[in-house]
């Protein structure tokens, strides 16, 4: 037989098994019986060498040709089969979809966690810095500091929880902070102006538990001190928190209130989310909520820390911060926050 | 503090909308509501008087009341024990809207049948209506009364409530309130002079006074009336205080407290009679030395308390409560009014040292000014003499040790804009003051003031007290809102910060809900999670705590976390993943405890929840040491984990956890004991890490490693080891040697293919070199040389 003659038999054959082959598999092992190192095909091309001129021109046209022809139909019958394949897959049977998924276990952080997180963000972007200070106080950083010396009035609104555990041999009482105030003294003690903090923590009231009232809960202090700052920047810069954080369009008050340490003082509410302003009972009928306590930084405290007033000027304020996810989500009962009870928290 | 608008508009004008008004007050301080008393709460309640008092014929403790409206008397049940023929009451058809008594509720009066006789209608008590809380008998109106109107008509007022700063005492009263309010509208106070007979003899020879303690006692004043005659007040006197919120008494005690209530200076009338020797000596306590205050109770003082006494005994709290044995009576005929100032700070030492506190008591803890003694004095013998009748003595006692001249304060209209940010002018700012009795003259420099503060106002001895005046007239609405305008300071945000927010987002990544429980707790509690005893450290205690569970600060997470987790297994049948990161208190000599942030992680096995798919999640002491694995390298940190000895934890199933040689927490199994102490029966595995401990090890900046170029060669191997030999040992073998990349255990096996005593462990190893590729002679020689180390020290061999 020619050389000719067995590319023709080796072209009807190859192509009438390709044609018989169903699966990719079967088709990878065509290509190596049919255009592998050991195939006739390559045993033909390599014994070229020993033909004639003439014949090695025309069985080598041939081989090539055949080559090209089992290469194509290779590649053809191999897309054919992928295009099946895909189309079989599709046309399966599907699954039930709405069967419920691998469940990923997935923790939250405390709803107190990220209320601070969020406030502290507000401060961090107007330049405040997150600082942090002890709970457990002198009654001096807690009051004396603060011109809330022993027997005066004001103390009386903070009911405190006392430790039993003096220093100074018992000469400086020791107490659970009752707000983070103190913390103002302690920063000033040690950074001279210029300076911007807010102080988010735990605080503690003699306080009987119920449904608006627990002996530990959070606040958040802020403190702004340098040349020139007035109680304009004091209010812009809550109102551009209040802002931030409730929205463009609920309505703030910010009006006079006394705190010992601040003078002037101030309050500021917002306008009530439920009644929006024309009362009901969430905001005992007079529409606004209050939300914190602020004022200019009393140059007592400043002399006391050693910044002289006549240069230097200041704004403190102080919020509670259980109030505030309260507000937003409508939670009527303020220990459910130190409840751990997990059907509360992970919907936070 | 609240105060009548007709009493109010005795001083003022009014002419604003109540709402605007109480707007502005609680604008300028104090917070303001209108209350209405009487109006259309009292549909259907008229004004009677009791016409005929009979006995029930069932029930000894009731009586049928008839009562006289005028045009019809009806005939109802009553049991209060204060029914008097001829009084004026109060009377409420059936249909009418009342307070019930004893619930609180408001309610809708239906007829009804009290032990067999009907009655329709009730006279009324104050609870009833709304007034008061007093509920022990019926509310006797006044004799001018009209018989038949309705109650609203005669009764009704409209009263401003105000809360009132602890700074602000002047606003405990009438007068002090209409003051703001003309000072925030625009209107001015007119006080009626006040002037009386002295007919009496000359007062000092009378009584004497003196005071031993000036320091607790600026000032004193008193008065006498002889030849009073005890009796009601006249009915607008007690409708005032009745709407003010307190109770009528008698005439003389009802002018003290209604001048109280006017002036803000707390006043206390003596019955002359049971004042030995005439003379009246203003001192200290005796330690121990006991008193009768008026309510009946024996109180027993001590040194620093200061009392009124005669030449005997004491006879008064001064400032907080008279005595009993010199208390006024239906027999008193003469009074000796006391109107004093006494030192704030003193009083509230005795107030809340006796648990006591009054009206009085109230106002001077707050500060009463040592001028406001005299006025209020005249104007209280004034309305004794209209109402009482008698004579007063001449002249007034007033000793005054504590005499100051007032000094004026400067006042900077620039500091004034300094501080407020605003523009005032110097003229804004002397109308602002003037119409609040601030008395100015100009200073040398423009603009500058010299500013007298009013008698009545304790509160203000600095510019910035000034400042505040002006701004709260003037109206913080006014203020303008700005943006701080200097540079930001520089920021050094505490390492410890970025710490906990960095593993507090692993772990919720990892699955674990956060939660925050009381820092305070019990030493019970604390001593539930440890099976070893006495608690180390001991727990700070608190002086006065609320409740025996609230008693300690906590020096350990563990017990509230676990008592959290107990409570939660109840409703949870999956795993619990629960974490708290918060402070333990650790006491230190002389010094405040240190506050140590740390971190207490629960993981309990699932409780049988089932799912169509669920993957067998193992939870075991592996589940907790990979949680604690996959937290270090979170934050870039390697631990190695030691043998520990924690008593909470399960004994060889607990390990410590070392970064750099510190010891940094711990791991583990909880102890079956601590378990059972909770009432917990799943498997509960815990971590506790010392933040403070991680902080130094979490700073490092890694430098870059670049990324391996060249094909890692990968060896298997399986070790038959003794059983005694750790991981950890194994690990540090063939992790010293170079060009060793990752290494895996990826079986451990125990069983019949291995000797006994023995486990085989199979490792994948990979060699990779940073710049060239290696060779498979390469990596086999450098396992030949693990091999080799792992069998010289180990004693493994290659697992045939």
């Amino acid at each position: 037989m020619s050389a000719i003659q067995q590319l023709e038999e080796l072209k009807t054959t190859a192509l009438a098994e390709l044609d018989e082959i169903a699966d990719l598999r079967r088709l990878a092992s065509w290509r190596v019986r049919y255009l592998g190192k050991k195939s006739r095909l390559t045993g033909i091309l390599r014994g070229l060498a020993g033909l004639s001129l003439e014949e090695k021109k025309a069985v080598g046209a041939a081989a090539n040709k055949l080559k090209l022809t089992l290469e194509e139909g290779f590649e053809q019958w191999q897309q054919a089969l992928r295009d099946k394949r895909v189309l079989a897959s599709t046309e399966k049977e599907g699954i039930d979809i709405s069967l419920p998924g691998r469940f990923q276990p997935a923790g939250r952080l405390h709803p107190v966690t990220q209320v601070t997180a969020e406030i502290n963000d507000i401060f961090i972007s107007m330049g405040f810095e997150v600082v942090e200070g002890p709970e457990v106080e002198l009654d001096y950083y807690n009051f004396e500091a603060l011109n809330i010396p022993r027997e005066h009035p004001a103390r009386d609104t903070m009911a405190t929880l006392w430790v039993d555990h003096g220093t100074d041999g018992g000469q400086q009482p020791m107490l659970l902070r009752t707000h983070t105030s103190p913390m103002q003294i302690r920063v000033m003690e040690k950074v001279p102006p210029p300076l911007r903090i807010v102080v988010p923590g735990k605080v503690y009231r003699y306080e009987a538990t119920d449904a608006t009232h627990i002996p530990m809960f959070y606040q958040i202090e802020g403190l702004a001190v340098d040349k020139g700052i007035t109680m304009a920047d004091l209010k812009g810069t809550l109102y551009e928190f209040a802002r931030r954080f409730f929205g463009e369009d609920r309505r703030v008050r910010f009006r006079c209130d006394y705190f010992p340490f601040v003078e002037p003082g101030a309050e500021m509410a917002i306008e009530c989310a439920v009644c929006r302003g024309s009362g009901c009972r969430l905001c005992g009928s007079s529409g606004w909520i209050e939300i914190l306590g602020a004022g200019m930084v009393h140059p007592w405290v400043l002399e006391r820390v050693n910044i002289d007033p006549e240069i230097y000027s200041g704004f403190a304020f102080g919020m509670g911060i259980e109030r505030i996810p309260m507000l937003r989500y409508g939670v009527d009962d303020i220990r459910l926050f130190y409840g751990s009870d997990l059907r509360f928290l992970r919907q936070f | 503090m609240k105060a009548s608008m007709s009493w109010l508009r005795d001083y003022v004008a009014i002419d604003l909308p109540l709402g605007e008004l109480a707007r502005k007050l609680t604008m300028a301080g104090a917070e303001a509501t209108v209350i209405q008393i009487g109006g259309d709460r009292w549909q259907g309640v008229v004004i009677g008087r009791i016409a005929a008092i009979d006995l029930h014929p069932n029930a000894d403790r009731l009586r049928l009341v008839t009562v006289d409206l005028g045009t019809q008397q009806p005939t109802v049940v009553c049991g209060a024990p204060n029914l008097r023929l001829g009084d004026k009451i109060a009377f409420a058809h059936t249909g009418a809207e009342l307070i019930d008594g004893y619930s609180g509720q408001r309610a809708v009066l239906k007829p009804a049948r009290i032990r067999g006789v009907t009655s329709s209608g009730m006279v009324c008590s104050e609870k009833e209506l709304g007034i008061s809380d007093s509920h022990e008998g019926i509310m006797v109106l006044s004799a001018d009364a009209p018989l038949g109107q309705p109650l609203a008509d005669f009764l009704g007022d409209t009263v401003l409530d105000l809360e009132v700063t602890p700074n602000r005492p002047d606003l405990l009263s009438v007068i002090g309130v209409a003051r703001e309010v003309a000072a925030l509208t625009g209107q001015s106070v007119s006080v009626a002079e006040v002037s009386y007979p002295e007919a009496g003899p000359l007062v000092a020879e009378e009584v004497a006074v003196e005071i031993a303690d000036p320091d607790l006692c600026p000032r004193y004043c008193a008065s006498l009336i002889s030849g009073i005659k005890i009796g009601d007040s006249p009915g607008w006197l007690k409708e005032r205080l009745t709407a003010c919120g307190m109770r009528p008494i008698n005439n003389i005690v009802d002018v003290t407290n209604y001048v109280m209530l006017e002036y803000g200076q707390p006043l206390h009338g003596f019955d002359y009679d049971k004042i030995r020797d005439k003379k009246i000596i203003v001192r200290r306590a005796g330690e121990g030395e006991v008193l009768v205050s008026l309510d009946g109770v024996e109180r027993s003082l001590n040194r620093e308390m200061l009392v009124i006494a005669d030449s005997r005994r004491m006879i008064a709290i001064a400032g907080v409560m008279g005595g009993a044995n010199s208390e006024v009576s239906r027999d008193t005929t003469s009074i000796l009014l006391e109107s004093a100032s006494f030192n704030p700070a003193s009083i509230h030492y005795t107030s809340h040292g006796l648990g006591l506190t009054s009206e009085a008591s109230m106002r001077f803890e707050r500060a009463v000014r040592p001028e406001l003694t005299l006025p209020a004095l005249r104007r209280a013998t004034q309305l004794m003499l209209e109402l009482a009748g008698g004579q007063a003595a001449k002249g007034i006692i007033d000793v005054y040790p504590g005499q100051k001249e007032r000094q004026p304060i400067n006042l900077r209209t620039s500091r004034t804009n300094q501080i407020l940010g605003m523009e005032l002018t110097a003229e804004q700012i002397a109308a602002t003051l003037s119409s609040l009795g601030f008395e100015l003259q100009k200073a040398a420099t423009d603009g500058d003031f010299r500013v007298m503060v009013p008698y009545w106002r304790s509160d203000i001895s600095l510019e910035v007290d000034l400042i505040e005046e002006v701004a709260r007239v003037v109206g913080y609405e006014a203020i303008p809102a700005t943006m701080l305008s200097s540079s930001m300071p520089r920021q050094d945000p505490a390492p410890i910060l970025g710490l906990k927010k960095e593993v507090r987002q692993g772990l919720a990544g990892f699955g674990f809900q956060e939660v925050i429980t009381y820092s305070l707790t019990s030493r019970e509690l604390l001593e539930k999670v440890v099976t070893a005893h006495p608690l180390k450290p001991a727990p700070l205690h608190l002086a006065n705590a609320m409740t025996a569970d609230q008693e300690y600060l906590r020096t350990s997470l563990r017990g509230n976390l676990l008592s959290a987790l107990a409570a939660n297994i109840r409703h949870e049948d999956g795993a619990i993943r629960l974490f708290e990161l918060g402070r333990v208190y650790l006491p230190r000599d002389n010094a405040l405890p240190d506050e140590v942030e740390m971190l207490c992680g629960l993981l309990a096995a699932s409780g049988g929840e089932k799912s169509w798919n669920a993957s067998s999640e193992t939870i075991d002491f592996f589940a907790v040491k990979g949680v604690v694995e996959s937290l270090l390298a979170h934050l870039y940190i390697a631990g190695s984990y030691i043998e520990a000895g924690d008593s909470g934890l399960r004994p060889g199933w607990q390990a410590a956890v070392i970064v750099n040689g510190d010891k940094i927490g711990v791991i583990g199994e909880l102890h079956s004991k601590v378990a059972e102490a909770f009432e917990i029966l799943r498997p509960v595995y815990l971590f506790e890490v010392s933040l403070a401990a991680l902080l130094p090890h979490a700073l490092d900046c890694r430098p870059f490693q670049p990324i391996a170029r060249f094909p890692a060669v990968v060896r298997d191997i399986a070790l038959v080891v003794d059983s005694r030999v750790s991981h950890q040992q194994v690990m540090g073998i063939i992790r010293s040697f170079a060009l060793v990349g990752k290494v895996t255990l990826f079986d451990v096996y125990t069983g019949r293919q291995v000797p006994p005593g023995k486990k085989s462990m199979a490792y994948r190893i990979s060699f990779q070199s940073k710049d060239h590729t290696l060779t498979d002679e390469q990596a086999d020689k450098i396992l030949k040389e693990i091999l080799d180390r792992l069998a010289g020290e180990l004693g493994a061999s290659l697992r045939a």
